[in-house]
């Protein structure tokens, strides 16, 4: 057991280290007095700077060589992420499209759509999103009812909703998983599509939370034509194309949930400049079992990382950094609050928008209730929660859910 | 970066678990509770294994190892509530270890068993108090540490020390005295005049405590720094968590299996989401305070700065999730699990009594915050 860098690992390290000094001053500013305030701005900086670090190898770390990635394994890729963290510089804007989608393509894609759309991802030129949720299809991911039908030229027509949809205003292309087969259960009619977004009946529809920002869209699909080689992985196989997303996004979650700002010492911080609530025994008591758990997730994240070294798979287990990271942070806003005051909520506070942020949190990636489910049916072998949809055609639940009420 | 176990060490723990399983030791704890019966010296067991050796250098007979292999006993020791004297014995091997002319008779004794010690707890300074203080017998006030005057070469101790684990029986006392003010490592031959060490008869019988009294005791004085003073209370920490979540895994494990059999109204009640969650939050704390042990167990040499941070963060996680666990394995087996003759009370027991010695759980989550703080205001 050791958590030094091996020698090979060093060097790597400073490599990054020193590329990142010698070319900091190319990154987009986004916070401080010289921070860019337009959005279009942002996002055109943000590009060129996800560009740059791409052709650096500081991009797709983990991706194969032969789509432009540098073949190496998750650790380097944190190496990287830490190095672009510690140099206080942007890392690469579609973190999503990089971190889940393009892996997934390189899973289950057909070779022309890799040679096609992998680059251009990779480099910030094409940012992508995830179109999976749908309003009633959040924790029961396989309850998608955006529907594609198949033409008789062998072309999908498609007709739904999607939403929390991050990067949709200025992605090109989208993932989306849909219906395509009512008629068998639920688990068994989906397929993954690949969707253009500026293609005819795509609109994208902010989503303003708790904040007052739109951090997330709606987005709609009114009769979209889509080609058949927009189908990634085979007809009907959307639920395993899915299932290899989400597995990314555990992984990306264990490789960056510290990206979030959500660490102990910043939240110490907090409490530490204040006289008189870092001497009163209950702020400390609070602060010691907030941060004791955050701190602990620092640690599970890098046994993750040698399960993937190891060429394993890291299990739902991951997700319960998750519900950690997330109660741990509701925990230090609101503790934060009870000493600041409130000024803490004004909207130029360091914590106003994270202690709006996190009740949606909770829910993203799945509730923690369904979490809780997944973790104690896979993880501890607990009987599932009898269900009222298995070997249901799709078509039919609707139905019979009305009957149960 | 590698956090998995190497061969040696999973060798180590599964050889510990071999050892413990040829006794009944909870069954054991229950006779013991009801006085029936001695608990079993496992003292001969862990000289067999060469555990009392394991933090004390090859050189002087030991074997050399460090924290995260000792945690990993202990963890083994916690799982079947196992009342084996290391988490008195090795922070005090630990200092003798660290001073430079410790006699290196002693050291192969304790290294090999043939002498047991007994760690004196004394908490360090804090980013709130400079003193060393101790557990109290009684209330929140915590006593000065004891005090040592010189006297031909040698020193005399004298004070008042609370619930100190795996004194009774123990042949040398180690820990920390202030010698003219300052923080003084010692070490005293427990038969020595003006020592007496009283047995406590604890709420949880696995555990051993002694109330020990010096009174111008003669000490022999260990060139040891104040940090490797400070780090025998850390590490002490450290063992005290990794116990506690071994017994976080067996309390786990038994509520687990039990919710997979027994059925209510037509259901296994682990097809509950109510027992689901419970269950899934033990998990949760279980592997919270595993990511910690590493952190404990690294750092220790690996990044002594952070000991302190890790060893306490550790023992708060752990503690807490032992109660929790506990708790837990008592509810998810409904009336059956409030009664005597369940295993669980005996967790139960062994969770209420760790998370208050060694300056308890709140004292190492209160350590936490300090440290943090600390470094808050240092950056």
């Amino acid at each position: 057991m050791d958590l030094d860098d091996t020698p090979e690992q060093a060097a790597y390290r400073a490599q990054v280290r020193t590329w990142l000094a010698e070319h900091k001053s190319q990154a987009p500013v986004l916070t401080g007095p010289e921070a860019l305030k337009n959005e279009d701005e942002i996002v055109t900086a943000r590009r060129a700077w996800q560009g740059k670090l791409a052709e650096a190898g500081l991009a797709g770390v983990t991706w194969p060589k032969e789509y432009g990635g540098q073949g190496l394994g998750p650790i380097e890729q944190l190496i990287c992420n830490q190095e672009i963290g510690q140099a206080k510089v942007p890392g690469i804007l579609d973190a999503i499209g990089v971190g889940m989608l393009g892996p997934t393509l390189i899973a289950h894609g057909a070779e022309e759509q890799k040679a096609r759309h992998l680059g251009p991802m990779l480099h910030g030129d094409e940012v992508w999103c995830q179109l999976f949720s749908e309003p009633a299809a959040g924790s029961d991911l396989a309850a998608v009812q955006a529907r594609a039908r198949l033409q008789d030229d062998g072309s999908w027509r498609l007709t739904g909703q999607k939403v929390w949809t991050t990067n949709a205003q200025f992605a090109s292309y989208g993932l989306l998983l849909a219906r395509t087969d009512a008629d068998v259960p639920k688990h068994k009619g989906m397929t993954m599509f690949i969707v253009p977004m500026d293609a005819a009946g795509v609109t994208v529809r902010g989503l303003r939370q708790i904040s007052g920002e739109a951090e997330f869209n709606e987005v709609f699909f009114d009769d979209v034509a889509l080609d058949a080689d927009a189908v990634v992985g085979g007809v009907g196989n959307g639920w395993g194309t899915a299932l290899t997303t989400l597995m990314f996004e555990r992984v990306t979650i264990g490789l960056g949930g510290e990206g979030l700002g959500y660490n102990s010492a910043r939240f110490a911080k907090a409490i530490a400049d204040d006289e008189h609530a870092r001497r009163d025994p209950e702020v400390r008591h609070q602060l010691g079992e907030i941060a004791s758990e955050l701190l602990a997730v620092r640690f599970t994240g890098y046994r993750t990382l040698t399960a993937l070294q190891k060429g394993q798979i890291p299990g739902p287990e991951a997700g319960l950094a998750k519900v950690t990271i997330v109660n741990g942070a509701i925990k230090a806003g609101d503790l934060i609050t009870d000493v600041v005051g409130p000024d803490a909520l004004a909207q130029d506070s360091e914590w106003a928008y994270m202690i709006s942020f996190l009740p949606g949190l909770k829910s993203a990636g799945g509730t923690e209730e369904i979490l809780r489910n997944t973790i104690g049916e896979r993880v501890l072998g607990l009987p599932p929660e009898p269900r009222l949809d298995k070997g249901i055609p799709f078509s039919e639940l609707r139905s019979k859910e009305g009957a149960a009420a | 970066m590698n956090l998995a176990l190497s061969d040696e060490q999973v060798f180590l723990r599964e050889a510990a678990r071999g050892a413990l399983s040829r006794f009944k030791t909870l069954e054991a704890a229950r006779e013991a509770l009801d006085g029936n019966a001695p608990l079993p010296d496992l003292w001969p067991t862990a000289c067999e294994a060469g555990w009392p050796g394991l933090l004390i250098d090859e050189s002087t007979g030991g074997a050399g190892l460090d924290a995260f292999d000792a945690m990993l006993v202990l963890g083994e020791c916690g799982r079947v509530l196992a009342g084996v004297a290391l988490l008195g014995h090795l922070p005090a091997t630990a200092i003798l270890n660290d001073s430079s002319g410790a006699p290196k008779d002693l050291l192969e004794e304790l290294a090999t068993g043939a002498k047991r010690a007994a760690y004196l707890p004394v908490s360090p300074p804090s980013d709130v108090s400079e003193a060393w203080t101790l557990d109290p017998a009684h209330g929140l006030a915590r006593p000065s540490a004891p005090t040592a005057v010189r006297e031909d070469g040698q020193a005399r101790v004298s004070g008042r020390l609370s619930f100190v684990p795996d004194a009774p029986g123990a042949a040398v006392l180690v820990g920390v005295a202030l010698l003219d003010g300052k923080p003084t490592g010692v070490a005293l031959d427990a038969s020595a005049p003006g020592i007496s060490v009283e047995t406590v008869q604890g709420y949880d019988a696995t555990r051993s405590l002694g109330h020990i009294s010096l009174e111008n005791a003669p000490a022999t004085v260990l060139d040891a720094s104040p940090e490797s003073l400070a780090g025998a209370w850390y590490l002490a920490q450290a063992l005290i968590a990794a116990e506690s979540l071994g017994s976080v895994e067996t309390a786990l494990d038994v509520s687990v299996a039990y919710a997979k059999e027994r059925h209510t109204f037509g259901r296994a009640i682990g097809s509950y989401q109510a027992v689901k969650h419970s269950l899934t939050e033990v998990l949760r704390q279980l592997e919270n305070g595993r990511s910690l042990l590493y952190y404990a167990g690294w750092s220790r040499t690996g990044k002594p700065d952070e000991f302190p941070l890790a060893a306490s963060a550790a023992r708060s996680v752990a503690g807490r999730a032992l109660d929790q666990a506990a708790r837990t394995m008592i509810s998810v087996h409904g009336g059956i699990g409030a009664t005597w003759e369940h295993d669980a009370p005996l967790y139960f027991r062994r969770a209420q009594l760790s998370r208050r010695l060694l300056g308890g759980t709140a004292g190492a989550t209160d350590r936490v915050a300090g440290e943090l703080i600390a470094q808050a205001s240092a950056a």
